[in-house]
């Protein structure tokens, strides 16, 4: 195998993992706050994903321009869920929130059934075929379009949790939930912002994933699972190693359809989620509890 | 045995069994072929809930990956009658010794580990998945195009190899679910089940008070994912057909659980009634639903169901209903 041949795929694997990793910033962000699982995760991306085909279909919009709207969308849609629906749950035993956000994720792919059909569907791209090279990598100019903007969202998502009031009280309830409570921060609001801040996140992933990959219904179980995997390995609740975690996996498949059948390659991140919560199931990055 | 089984239930509770047990009895003669496909089905899904109601309801674990069992209870019995012609009869014994071992695999892990709550269940759905995967690889039972169980004449009834007619698959679905009635009961009267609740309710406690929690929650998975593959034996001969993508995927995981939590979690009748709530409501959908070929409609509905019940009646329907009719023990009578 000729080095500079792994090195792409290596390479293409790294920008398909930063938009991996930018979902789970999303799943990770509404653990680390909320300690609600989101079930429905896979549910909301592929909800984005539709958000954006529509976007295109009838508006000629590319998809990296459907952003901003279908993140909108997606905030808007996560607010209430956290608030109409979830909030009710919050002292329900564990399994009882991860039951309901399966639920939801049921009846959300159900939707998306009822109203695109099972059919696997994609925005057909004039730039689809054009490539970018850096020296030896020879790139899809999409993916490198899909890790910029990626890295892009992301970077915003930290600045706003670092610098913004809203993000520092988020933060406050995620630290310390009776404290955050007693300074006066409205605990409930913060909860449905940060669901409604994380579907953002999960819906601009949709977006740019969908440059890479066709939309069908069933692709949701697939990234939920996946999100649980990238979000695991680099620890529940911890945002860079959710980006870190994204990478990882998407290196570590991106190889091992080089090395194994392609269909094997899942196995391997299941194999990498027992090892992870065997090991060390507080994640790489994540904080001991 | 009768009366052990019956135990502390009142006057009020027999008399509803019995009439029960009696319109089940008599089903096969009343309804129509149609209505008894739906039967067996409530059946079979009833015991596949009984089954995943021992983890979850009595010892309080979580598992999202119970396809597995069905899936290896179904593979290891067919693949063997196919390629061997052994007996489904002899064929479930490695079956339910292969999920056990796997539900011991994953307990031990589990448990030695101390991964609990969520990422428990995040443990169960990785090796579903993962063993998923491997079956669509193992071409020595068909990969990802499956494994058929020949069909013969279905005229003779023969529990042995399980060929025959539709009544005998309903009462062997029928005798199952009974059987797991019967064996959750005794169960939860003894002492293994005492030291499920106690540990249920508080870890802690229960393992200050000197139960052995190690040891009684691998029982619980390893007993609840015999108990599964059962009900995969079952699905084999009954469908005569598995696929990987299907009978180890995690809507199937999904499914088998909603019954206990819409008919109650941790109680007896609990996944008995919910799926044969959710069983026919689903059959009804479809029916209604068919000149409009909505597909999606039976899971959106079935999402629902559970969304109502975690918001509204987290108990489940049972309790409910036992409560209006009187069929629960009445409060303060001392048993």
């Amino acid at each position: 195998m000729p080095l500079d041949a792994i090195a792409n795929i290596a390479t293409a694997g790294l920008l398909t993992g930063l938009v991996y990793g930018l979902s789970a910033l999303g799943l990770s962000a509404i653990f680390g706050v909320t300690r609600i699982v989101n079930f429905a995760h896979g549910e909301l991306m592929v909800i984005g994903m539709y958000g954006a085909l529509l976007l295109f279909q009838h508006f000629g919009l590319a998809p990296l321009w459907a952003i901003p709207i279908v993140g909108a969308a997606l905030f808007a849609i996560g607010y209430a869920l956290q608030a109409g629906l979830v909030n009710r749950l919050l002292h329900a035993p564990e399994h009882m929130q991860f039951l309901l956000m399966a639920a939801l994720a049921i009846m959300l792919v159900a939707l998306c059934l009822m109203a695109f059909g099972p059919n696997a569907q994609n925005v057909t791209l004039e730039s689809a075929y054009d490539s970018v090279e850096i020296g030896v990598l020879i790139l899809d100019a999409h993916r490198v379009y899909a890790g910029i903007a990626a890295i892009a969202v992301a970077g915003l998502l930290f600045v706003f949790f670092r610098y913004h009031p809203l993000g520092k009280a988020i933060r406050a309830c995620a630290d310390n939930l009776t404290g955050a409570a007693v300074v006066g921060l409205n605990v409930k609001r913060l909860f449905a912002l940060t669901f409604g801040i994380g579907s953002a996140c999960i819906g601009a992933a949709g977006c740019i994933i969908l440059m890479l990959v066709d939309v069908h219904p069933y692709l949701a179980n697939t990234y939920t699972l996946l999100a649980f995997v990238v979000v695991i390995i680099g620890g529940m609740g911890s945002l860079s190693g959710a980006l870190l975690g994204g990478l990882l996996v998407g290196v570590s498949e991106a190889l091992a359809g080089l090395l194994l059948q392609p269909s094997l390659k899942s196995m391997f991140s299941f194999g990498l989620l027992i090892l992870v919560l065997i090991l060390r199931p507080e994640g790489l990055l994540g904080r001991r509890s | 045995m009768i009366g052990r089984l019956l135990g502390e239930a009142g006057t009020r509770a027999r008399i509803a069994l019995g009439l029960a047990a009696l319109v089940l009895l008599a089903a096969p003669a009343m309804v129509d072929d149609y209505l008894l496909t739906v039967l067996t089905q409530s059946l079979f899904f009833a015991y596949l809930g009984q089954s995943w109601n021992v983890m979850m309801g009595f010892a309080g674990l979580l598992s999202l990956g119970h396809a597995m069992f069905v899936g290896l209870g179904a593979y290891v019995a067919g693949a063997l009658f196919v390629h061997f012609g052994l007996p489904p009869v002899i064929g479930l014994f490695p079956a339910m010794a292969l999920a056990a071992l796997v539900g011991a695999a994953i307990g031990f892990l589990g448990f030695r580990f101390s991964i609990q709550g969520v990422y428990f269940a995040l443990l169960t759905i990785a090796f579903a998945e993962f063993i998923r995967i491997l079956f669509d690889h193992f071409t020595w039972v068909g990969g990802s195009s499956g494994l058929f169980i020949p069909v013969d004449n279905r005229t003779v009834n023969d529990l042995v190899h399980l060929r025959g007619t539709p009544e005998m698959f309903y009462y062997l679905a029928l005798g199952l679910s009974v059987a797991a009635l019967a064996l959750s009961r005794l169960l939860l009267a003894g002492r293994l089940g005492h030291r499920w609740l106690a540990i249920r309710e508080d870890q802690e406690a229960a393992q200050a008070l000197g139960i052995d929690v190690f040891r009684a929650k691998m029982a619980a998975v390893v007993l609840s994912a015999a108990m599964t593959s059962l009900g995969g034996v079952f699905y084999a001969f009954y469908f005569n057909n598995m696929f990987p993508e299907q009978i180890f995927n995690i809507n199937l995981s999904i499914e088998l659980l909603l019954g206990p939590i819409i008919g109650g979690l941790g109680t007896l009748i609990g996944p008995i009634l919910g799926a044969f709530v959710l069983t026919p409501l689903s059959e009804l959908l479809s029916a209604l639903t068919e000149r409009h070929a909505l597909i999606g409609i039976k899971h959106f509905v079935y999402g629902l169901c559970v969304v109502l019940i975690v918001v509204f009646l987290p108990g489940g329907l049972w309790p409910w209903i036992a409560r209006r009719l009187g069929l629960d023990r009445p409060p303060g009578d001392g048993t």
